[in-house]
């Protein structure tokens, strides 16, 4: 249970990130999920990229909302300030949370209930607005706190626990975020953590909305013969398109991966990603094509994983409302008011 | 050639009327005669009666004109400006006996449509802009300007002050300028050459408007944002306050822009709606900015999850209800106060919000800074409740003034110099033994993190479903609200306090209170008065129930909301307490609370208790 405590016992041999931290200080509390639970491998992966990427843990915000999902925040990076908000209402805080300080990395964690049904509303508007965060959406077609029922990313077809098939068609997030103008989109899986662990550094560092879709299965109600979420399931039906390294200004670009081209992309900060094309056809700059691109394998029956899609240009919410850079919670109060003199101005206009 | 009938001379005492087509301008012309009468030195009030539409059905605007300095309906009507055909049967019936009634005669009028006890003048309003004027459009804006020369004349309001006040207007257009002071001068001319001007209802100098400013309390709490260091506005648009943050925003597109950069120092958030608006307030307050949403009823019903969890997780947050006509959609261009226990008791669970009620648009700019002060010292959400009348309609204020040594109350929020000295920080823990415990911003040291939620919480900040765990941080929530009581602004006492029998009311029943009170002292009646600027109710209001036998609670809702908020929260005697309720949707006016207390007291008998 999330009160739980780990017993901090770091061996003195673990590697060291350029802050001198290791990975045991960007743990949180002991998980409360159901052993085998996808959730728990996002929660490694967040860790790892975290780490690697040498934030600082009081600089990273966590945010949440309510669900199985939601409940990984008290998970990882116990440095940092934690939100479990309220159901599907999560971007709603990280918006105004944003606001407030723009200097501060913010990463939400969602559910499928919570992102594509209560808050789907929130979901698209925050997309719309481009807040610099990273989106993980922990999707598992299921409602497991309530025991069972389909959520909103249910497959036709796909058989509950019981055997009852889903007849609704499902709300697909990586289309709905693409259709949005949504400026980073990915998706991945729980069980792969060399593709994860690469998009969450680089969804850290995008500057503007970022989702990863990550097909997080539940081994409690969603990982039976029928699920189109489960385990044997994603892992048959998985086409990785574009591979993603997050690369450090210092660092050398090598690339680790066969295939395909390779595409390096300059961020806002002078950080790269690089993009490493596994169909070589495929256009991750396209929003237009990857649509399309994704509509062809999903009646194919394929996960499309991997970057999606990627507009590093563009501008996000604090560009459009061409806010300063001091963050709004540190302005000094004396630039806030323009003071007696101020009013007595103000005032000319009233009498 | 008509004549006033009535002998009574109506000098700086009467109130006016204009019925209007919405969309066609009169604003303007409105703002125009009820301004250059205030620039007179005389206490004017102006109430827009408004439908909820963008254009063509029908609006009125009330002016009262009061050398006393009333700014309460009067509840009569002396003079009609009658231009809305559509309207104009319920027009005609509506002036009071002895009154003035003012139609454009450039069309027949229906014979029916005429009373013996009032004065009926026409003016070919139409007939004159139509010979003068070119163009559809600003023919109908015209008639506007030109009534009000008809209404300077017969009025005595002096022209040269309303040519000077187009000028301010129309500074940079000068053709614009030109047709509406001949407009003016006409509609003038026509009077002095047709009517014996001016009325017995007229104007004369006073200087009893020195110091002070017409303006609407959405404004004045838009300004209050500003002034208080708000940084973060997020809101859905709803009437009626809208305009709350179409202020924030004006005067934040003046004064907090970089004059560098051309940087922001604000960020207003347009949300999707308002659970969305509630949510980033908290995001923003919970992340340190100070940040407010304003709305109304239907808004407050929306953000009521929301408000539980800032209660519960104790972030700041304050949220401007400018109070209209419900239930349900309701009426949204009418006021009324009934959003009471809706805002005292909102979201599910034991909750309990601190409430602060302005009565003017001069405490909706102070009333703004105190929400804030509290709302970050609290650390819970905090109401100003507002409502349309004074939210949109302009009142003759005082000039609003500003303390330079004025330092925004943070509250207890640790420094990382704070964090760093502690051994481990303990959000929910009460050190002080007032209720109120520490907090820590994102950002600032690794020590201070915590885990910020809805569930059930410890005083460490931990999770918990452990039943004393749990109790120990709703009882201090509790106990928190008693440290409220002594932080609130306190209750307003008027009347030598030993009468027997008190009036207790809020917000914008206080303009009407304050009058009703002097019209029963000359009938003989005295009574005490206590306005309550706050919830949770101090000692002060517990004090004053007590020592009043009888007890008149005045509020705008049907339900007597401010009376069961008093029973529930004070130990006063349900059984002292009678209501004298208005909710029609209108402001309130002073005649009201005094036939209403008048009715009541026959059966009480009325003595000082000295």
């Amino acid at each position: 249970m999330s009160f739980m405590t780990k017993p901090k016992v770091a061996h003195p041999g673990l590697p060291r990130n350029q802050l001198g931290l290791t990975r045991r200080d960007y743990e949180g509390g002991m998980s409360t999920l159901c052993a085998g639970c996808g959730h728990d491998s996002v929660t490694a992966a967040i860790i790892e990229a975290t780490w690697g990427l040498s934030l600082r843990p009081e600089q990273l915000v966590k945010l949440s909302g309510i669900g199985c999902s939601s409940k990984t925040t008290a998970y990882f990076v116990s440095g940092a300030h934690g939100f479990n908000s309220v159901h599907g209402r999560m971007p709603s805080i990280a918006t105004g949370a944003i606001a407030a300080n723009s200097q501060l990395y913010y990463i939400g964690v969602s559910g499928d209930g919570d992102t594509l049904s209560i808050g789907f509303g929130q979901f698209a508007h925050a997309i719309r607005r481009n807040i610099n965060m990273l989106y993980i959406l922990e999707n598992n077609g299921v409602y497991g706190l309530t025991k069972g029922q389909f959520s909103a990313s249910a497959d036709v077809g796909s058989k509950a626990k019981k055997g009852e098939a889903n007849q609704q068609p499902p709300i697909d997030a990586v289309q709905t975020a693409l259709t949005l103008g949504c400026t980073f989109v990915a998706r991945s899986f729980s069980g792969d953590k060399a593709q994860l662990v690469p998009l969450i550094k680089a969804g850290m560092m995008h500057k503007g909305f970022a989702l990863i879709d990550v097909l997080s299965p539940c081994v409690t109600f969603n990982d039976h013969e029928g699920s189109t979420k489960s385990y044997e399931f994603v892992r048959d039906h998985y086409d990785a398109v574009v591979h993603a390294d997050f690369v450090p200004p210092a660092n050398e670009i090598t690339t680790e991966y066969g295939a395909g081209e390779v595409v390096p992309v300059t961020l806002h900060d002078g950080n790269r990603i690089v993009l490493h094309k596994l169909d070589p056809d495929y256009d991750p700059t396209n929003r237009g094509k990857a649509i399309n691109y994704l509509r062809d394998k999903q009646a194919h029956g394929e996960y499309v994983t991997g970057l999606i899609y990627m507009d590093s240009k563009s501008l996000d919410f604090h560009d459009v409302n061409a806010t300063g850079s001091t963050p709004m919670n540190q302005l000094p109060f004396a630039k806030l008011t323009p003071g007696a003199q101020g009013l007595a101005k103000i005032m000319e206009r009233y009498r | 050639m008509h004549e006033a009938a009535s002998s009574q001379d109506r000098l700086n005492d009467f109130a006016i009327k204009l019925a209007n087509v919405n969309g066609t301008g009169s604003a303007s012309a409105n703002a125009l005669l009820m301004k250059s009468m205030f620039r007179m030195g005389i206490p004017v009030m102006g109430k827009n009666y408004f439908p909820s539409n963008i254009q063509g059905l029908p609006t009125w605007y009330e002016i009262r004109v009061s050398g006393d300095g009333y700014v309460a309906r009067s509840g009569r009507i002396d003079l009609m400006v009658a231009m809305n055909a559509e309207t104009y049967a319920r027009d005609v019936k509506e002036v009071s006996p002895g009154g003035y009634l003012i139609y454009d005669s450039s069309w027949p009028r229906p014979a029916l449509l005429t009373r013996d006890d009032i004065t009926i003048l026409g003016v070919p309003l139409a007939r004159m802009c139509n010979e003068t004027f070119e163009g559809v459009r600003s023919r109908i804006l015209l008639k506007n300007i030109m009534y009000a020369g008809v209404l300077a004349a017969l009025l005595n309001i002096e022209l040269d002050l309303m040519r000077s006040m187009l000028g301010e207007s129309y500074a940079n257009k000068k053709s614009l300028l030109e047709a509406n002071v001949r407009a003016l001068e006409i509609g003038h001319n026509y009077a002095l050459a047709h009517f014996t001007c001016p009325l017995n209802l007229r104007v004369a100098r006073l200087n009893k408007t020195t110091g002070h400013i017409m303006i609407d309390g959405n404004t004045a709490a838009g300004l209050g944002c500003m002034y208080a260091g708000a940084t973060v506005g997020a809101w859905y648009p709803i009437t009626p306050s809208t305009s709350l943050m179409d202020s924030f925003k004006s005067f934040c597109q003046k004064w907090r822009v970089d004059p560098q950069t051309g940087k922001q120092n604000y960020v207003i958030v347009q949300a999707e709606d308002e659970l969305s608006a509630i949510g980033a307030v908290i995001g923003a307050s919970w992340n340190g900015a100070r940040a407010f949403t304003p709305t109304s009823g239907p808004g407050i019903s929306l953000m009521n999850e929301f408000i539980g969890l800032a209660y519960y997780a104790e972030i700041p947050a304050v949220i401007f209800d400018i109070q209209r006509v419900g239930p349900s959609t309701g009426m949204p261009t009418r006021t009324q106060q009934c959003d009471l226990l809706l805002a005292a008791y909102a979201s599910h669970g034991d909750t309990k919000h601190v409430l602060l009620f302005p009565n003017s648009p001069e405490e909706c700019f102070y009333t703004a800074i105190q929400a804030f002060d509290l709302a970050e010292r609290l650390q819970t959400p905090v109401f100003v409740m507002s409502d349309l009348d004074i939210g949109m309609n302009d009142w003759m204020c005082p000039a609003l003034q500003w303390d330079d040594a004025y330092q925004p109350d943070r509250g207890k929020v640790l420094s990382a110099e704070q964090i760093a000295k502690l051994d481990k920080f303990q959000r929910y823990l009460d050190k002080d033994g007032d209720a109120i415990t520490y907090r820590t911003l994102p950002g600032v040291h690794p020590k201070g993190a915590y885990f910020t939620r809805g569930s059930g919480h410890n005083q460490f900040g931990g999770y918990t479903e452990d039943s004393t765990e749990y109790q120990v941080v709703l009882d201090r929530l509790r106990r928190k609200f008693d440290t409220a009581k002594t932080l609130v602004p306190a209750a307003v006492m008027t009347g030598r306090g030993n009468q027997s029998v008190g009036i207790v009311s809020i917000g914008s029943c206080d303009g009407a209170v304050r009058e009703a009170i002097d019209i029963l002292k000359r009938r003989g009646i005295q009574v005490d008065y206590l306005r309550l600027r706050a919830f949770p109710f101090g000692k002060e209001v517990e004090d004053f129930l007590a020592s009043h036998s009888t007890l008149f609670v005045v509020e705008q809702n049907r339900d007597a909301q401010l009376r069961s908020l008093l029973t529930l929260e004070t130990a006063v005697d349900k059984k002292k307490l009678r209501s004298i309720l208005h909710y029609s949707g209108l402001p309130m006016s002073a005649d009201v609370i005094v036939t209403g207390l008048v009715a009541e007291l026959g059966v009480v008998p009325v003595r000082s208790v000295v």
